[in-house]
């Protein structure tokens, strides 16, 4: 386990910052504890100070995962967010899809959101933007990238996508064993 | 009476005038070289001979004038210089100087040839002279034109000969491959033994003769041993490299203290507060160089807006006309008849 370098820590905050722009601050610095990001095995964890304390003394090799993992960087150092971060990401995403009761399902299953199963979409999104997904009943599902803009999504016909799938929680049972 | 007093007044003013234009030119018999790359002008003529003999206060004054007087030769000079105000309009006044066109002497005596090496001292001594070999040799086996050495050479590469003939007095049992490969290993290395005892002949025989041995450039080093090496010629300041100037290509990087055998990180549990700090200016950084204005953004926006605008006016449009009727018939499930006009 060591802390992030200087350009890893930037490729990380890039990352995060297409999903809740400048809320970082607000997982940086945090007024009930100090939390701080740690790489271990190429991955990226978010953890507080009592736990990174704890942590230390555990072995290398026996350590399996400290804190919550927000994601990894990948054989080329590219950072790629996962779902385990959507805890922390959802309070402040800054632009959301809520998705009908009807393509939940779709998505969970790892499906891109076509426009038929859009419900709401924050105004001004950007094409590309990154979003996170909500149902109707404001639960958190995922994240994703928006393939249309707002203005765009109003036109286009029902069934382009218009919300490029990235992360979902059906993944937490998809993929029990290489999330950690 | 008063006539008079202003002629003296406009004489006295004339004879001023005169005093400084007087001042700022300076006759001379020979025209003054000028290098104002330099700073420099020469002056050919001859000096006044008092100026020539012994000490005295004439000899001084005679010195000091001729000094004032090409002082300002040179100055005028620079004055007729095109010239620009630097930082702004309050700025200085700074003049473009041209190239320099004077050859200034060297500074330190040149550097002495280094002494002959071992082989260059016994081929003088037989009288031993070089031949001049060709580039390209005829290889009989692949009938063409082939180096004398190196990348396909004439003569196959030696590398995969499968044959290597026992001599004449040689222990049959012995490995002729091996032996091969051993001699040419002996050969390599007596050959850089020789070479690095001739560099320290030279070295120990003047520090004016050769740079010291691992800076002598060779020609057949290598891209990281020039990278080092240029390392190495780069910390040799008396500010241990900090401020020197970087190549256009080669990259800004941090001394490492370990010298570069290693990877250095944070420690784990290290200063937290300061990590934080560190992160939130680095996050204040990358804030501040998003462009401040988005074109599609603002497009959308402006789109927005303009829509709104005719939904609204539709919106104001359809009620006066339909009045009661056309807002009951708009209830869903309803296809109602269409409201007049």
């Amino acid at each position: 386990m060591r802390p992030l370098t200087e350009a890893e820590t930037r490729a990380v905050f890039e990352k995060l910052s297409k999903y809740i722009g400048e809320n970082i601050q607000l997982l940086v610095d945090r007024p009930d504890g100090t939390y701080c990001f740690r790489l271990h095995r190429d991955r990226v964890y978010y953890l507080s100070e009592k736990l990174l304390k704890l942590a230390a003394s555990v072995p290398r090799d026996s350590l399996v995962a400290p804190g919550t993992c927000f994601g990894k960087f990948t054989k080329t150092q590219k950072f790629r967010l996962s779902v385990t971060a959507l805890d922390f990401l959802a309070p402040y995403a800054k632009y959301k899809v809520w998705v009908k009761p009807g393509s939940e399902q779709s998505f969970l299953y790892g499906n891109h959101v076509l426009k038929s199963g859009l419900g709401r979409i924050t105004e001004n999104t950007a094409q590309y933007q990154g979003v996170v997904v909500y149902s109707m009943a404001d639960v958190p599902l995922g994240f994703g990238v928006a393939a249309k803009s707002t203005q765009d999504c109003r036109k286009v016909d029902p069934l382009a996508i218009v919300v490029f799938h990235q992360a979902d929680v059906g993944e937490y049972v998809r993929n029990e064993d290489t999330l950690t | 009476m008063a006539a008079l007093r202003v002629e003296a007044v406009l004489a006295a003013a004339e004879e001023q005038e005169a005093e400084k234009r007087r001042s700022i030119t300076v006759e001379k018999e020979l025209e003054l070289e000028y290098d104002l790359g330099n700073l420099l002008a020469m002056d050919r003529n001859p000096p006044p001979a008092a100026a020539l003999r012994g000490a005295g206060p004439r000899r001084e004054e005679l010195l000091r004038a001729l000094a004032r007087d090409n002082t300002q030769l040179l100055v005028s000079q620079l004055w007729e210089l095109p010239a620009e105000r630097a930082g702004g309009a309050g700025g200085p006044l700074v003049a473009q100087l041209p190239e320099p066109t004077f050859r200034l002497p060297r500074e330190k005596p040149p550097p002495k040839p280094r002494p002959p090496t071992r082989w260059e001292q016994f081929a003088r001594l037989k009288g031993i002279r070089r031949k001049k070999k060709t580039s390209l040799v005829w290889d009989e086996q692949a009938k063409e034109w082939r180096r004398r050495w190196g990348y396909k050479r004439a003569g196959g590469d030696p590398s995969r000969a499968w044959l290597a003939e026992v001599p004449a007095g040689a222990d049959p049992e012995e490995d002729q491959f091996a032996r091969l490969r051993r001699e040419k290993r002996e050969r390599v290395a007596r050959n850089e033994l020789n070479r690095l005892r001739n560099l320290a002949r030279a070295h120990r025989a003047g520090k004016d003769t050769v740079p010291a041995a691992p800076l002598h450039p060779t020609g057949h080093q290598d891209r990281d041993e020039l990278r080092r090496v240029a390392r190495v010629a780069r910390v040799s300041t008396a500010s241990l490299g900090r401020f020197q100037p970087r190549l256009p290509k080669e990259p800004a990087e941090p001394p490492s203290r370990s010298g570069g055998k290693k990877r250095r990180f944070e420690p784990l549990l290290g200063n937290l507060a300061a990590e934080r700090s560190r992160q939130l200016e680095l996050l204040r950084d990358m804030g501040s160089k998003k462009p401040v204005l988005d074109i599609t953004r603002a497009v959308n926006k402006q789109m927005r807006q303009e829509e709104a605008e005719a939904a609204a006016a539709n919106k104001g449009k359809k009620q006066s006309k339909r009045g009661k009727r056309g807002r009951r018939q708009q209830r869903p499930g309803r296809s109602g008849k269409k409201s007049g006009g």
